[in-house]
């Protein structure tokens, strides 16, 4: 393993099926409705296991947490992954196709603040700037550029509602599904910045040397979802 | 104690660098071979001399004033300083000219991606020979130099930096439509692509099926065929051209290496005409790639067709690891593992 760390890291093979990263997470249900409606079978994985590798016939399915999958295809180790277009918006330099919209997963990201408060407004027109916590950084800070405003993005990991409940940022910016969580916490949707949906993304060398089995993967998914 | 050296740049210790120069040496060798001479450039450039190559403002990450107060930037790629030496020592020698080098190139990183502020690449630069067959002498020089390197399943791909563009312009698509169009294509998003075609009210619907087709279209020469029948003069001029390109190489014996590919895009600024990728099975990222800059020359003043390409040789050597991890490696292995 000597040259782990260096540039570029390695694809194990190319031959038996596509490997397609699946994400633990919100998306998990629903990409594994996707693979069942293609006709992919996807009892390994909806099944108690604690693997990570799951072997059918047409895909190898590699299950791992959702802000992983870029980089596992990114690189190669995985040649096709489905994802949430937030994740691809978060880390758009990456350099990976992405393929295919299939539909399901879908959420909004938004700008939220304090219902009924206005230190949003206030604090832009008084001290210049906004302080918004989130946990798409990149996202938020492209999206106040573009839209001529200032802000101090400060990222958080965890439940990012709380960040302006206890005065650490003026608002949020996150992913927002039914909006239930937001009004829970007594927050609202001030400004709608993009949609999202589940999107299927290949890694960029798979896409060229295995480019029959990609683009079949895709049009089944296509017909699949459609 | 560790003193630290910055993220992007590395040390070469003895194992790795007798494998790097091995590599180097067998490329060097296919180059030598085929009537490239060898030349350096310097590290460091006048920042507005390699700004003249690329007009997007040549992406050289780091520059610095000398004593002087002179604008200074460190080479971002070997293609512009070849093109600067070459106007300005062989304006008017006998053509075609024919290069090669090996040197450190810099670019900016992204953070906690693994990727190098400091990495060497390997290439050749012919100029004053036409497409098509300047451009294929040039892949079938890289077809060579990965068979060297032991990497017989690596792929060039092949496409045309002009073609969509073109397309765009004959369609009538035109501002901020199509620079947004060019930037989907560019970042590999055939989602927000196919938004953006949706959202053109002003086009056919064949065009429409030609520009969401198009970028998918790689393989074989049987691609060319299937593009010609979409129609259009764009693709009418693409595909003849590729085509001239695809039967040179077949005339020299390389067009099985070939992966023709209609939504190939390079992101430097000076390609015009062909352009080529590289990819081996064993590597998830690309090994290099080159392509034709017939504007390139005139930018410093000599007025030239020239091809070339580069490989980055780190890489090269991984996918080289890789490969004969997986006992795929072909090249002969030195004698202490022949045994």
């Amino acid at each position: 393993m000597k040259f782990a760390g260096i540039e570029g890291a390695r694809l194990a093979g190319g031959g038996g099926p596509l490997r397609l990263a699946v994400p633990r997470g919100a998306l998990f249900a629903g990409t594994l409705d996707v693979l069942d409606a293609a006709g992919i079978d996807t009892s390994g994985p909806r099944g108690d296991s604690r693997a990570l590798i799951f072997e059918t016939p047409e895909l190898t399915l590699v299950t791992m947490r959702p802000s992983d999958v870029p980089t596992y295809v990114e690189a190669g180790s995985a040649d096709v992954r489905i994802t949430g277009k937030d994740v691809l918006m978060e880390q758009r330099d990456r350099a990976v196709y992405e393929l295919l919209d299939l539909g399901f997963g879908a959420c909004r990201m938004v700008l939220a603040g304090r219902r009924g408060d206005e230190s949003l407004g206030e604090s832009e027109r008084r001290l210049g700037t906004m302080r918004i916590a989130t946990k798409y950084p990149r996202t938020a800070e492209r999206y106040f550029e573009a839209t001529g405003r200032q802000a101090e993005v400060i990222e958080v990991k965890g439940s990012v509602e709380l960040a302006p409940l206890v005065g650490l940022a003026d608002g949020i910016v996150d992913l927002v599904d039914t909006g239930q969580t937001l009004a829970d916490n007594d927050l609202e949707v001030r400004e709608e910045i993009a949609g999202s949906t589940a999107r299927l993304v290949g890694n960029r060398i798979a896409h060229k040397l295995r480019a029959e089995e990609m683009d079949a993967l895709s049009e089944r998914l296509r017909e699949a979802t459609s | 104690m560790t003193q630290p050296i910055p993220p992007g740049t590395r040390d070469v210790l003895p194992d790795e660098m007798r494998e790097l120069r091995r590599l180097q040496g067998a490329l060097a060798e296919v180059f030598v071979s085929r009537g490239y001479g060898e030349v350096a450039t310097p590290t460091i450039e006048y920042h507005e001399v390699l700004a003249r190559g690329d007009e997007r403002g040549a992406p050289a990450a780091y520059r610095f004033f000398d004593e002087r107060g002179e604008l200074l930037a460190m080479r971002s790629d070997m293609t512009i300083p070849i093109a600067r030496l070459v106007s300005s020592r062989f304006a008017d020698a006998e053509q075609p000219l024919r290069f090669f080098y090996l040197g450190n190139a810099y670019r900016a990183v992204r953070p906690q991606r693994g990727q190098m502020r400091e990495f060497m690449q390997v290439g050749v630069e012919l100029v004053g020979a036409e497409a098509p067959h300047g451009t294929a002498e040039v892949i079938e020089v890289l077809v060579a130099a990965l068979d060297a390197a032991g990497l017989s399943r690596a792929v060039v791909g092949l496409g045309d930096a002009d073609l969509y563009r073109q397309l765009l312009a004959e369609i009538g698509v035109e501002g901020d439509a199509k620079t947004l169009i060019l930037s989907r294509l560019a970042a590999h998003d055939l989602v927000g692509l196919e938004a953006e075609i949706g959202a053109l009210d002003e086009i056919g619907g064949v065009e429409r099926e030609i520009l969401l087709q198009l970028p998918n279209m790689r393989g074989g020469a049987e691609i060319l065929e299937r593009a010609r029948g979409l129609g259009g003069t764009a693709v009418e001029r693409a595909t003849s051209r590729l085509q001239a390109t695809y039967d040179a190489l077949g005339a020299r014996g390389v067009a099985d290496r070939i992966q023709l590919d209609l939504g190939l895009l390079r992101d430097l600024g000076y390609y015009t005409g062909a352009i080529l990728e590289v990819y081996d099975p064993a590597l998830g990222h690309v090994l290099g790639g080159g392509g034709r800059y017939d504007e390139l020359m005139g930018r410093f003043g000599a007025p030239l067709p020239a091809a070339g390409f580069g490989l980055y040789l780190q890489r090269m050597h991984i996918a080289q690891a890789e490969e004969e991890r997986l006992g795929r490696l072909t090249a002969d292995r030195p004698q202490e593992e022949n045994g």
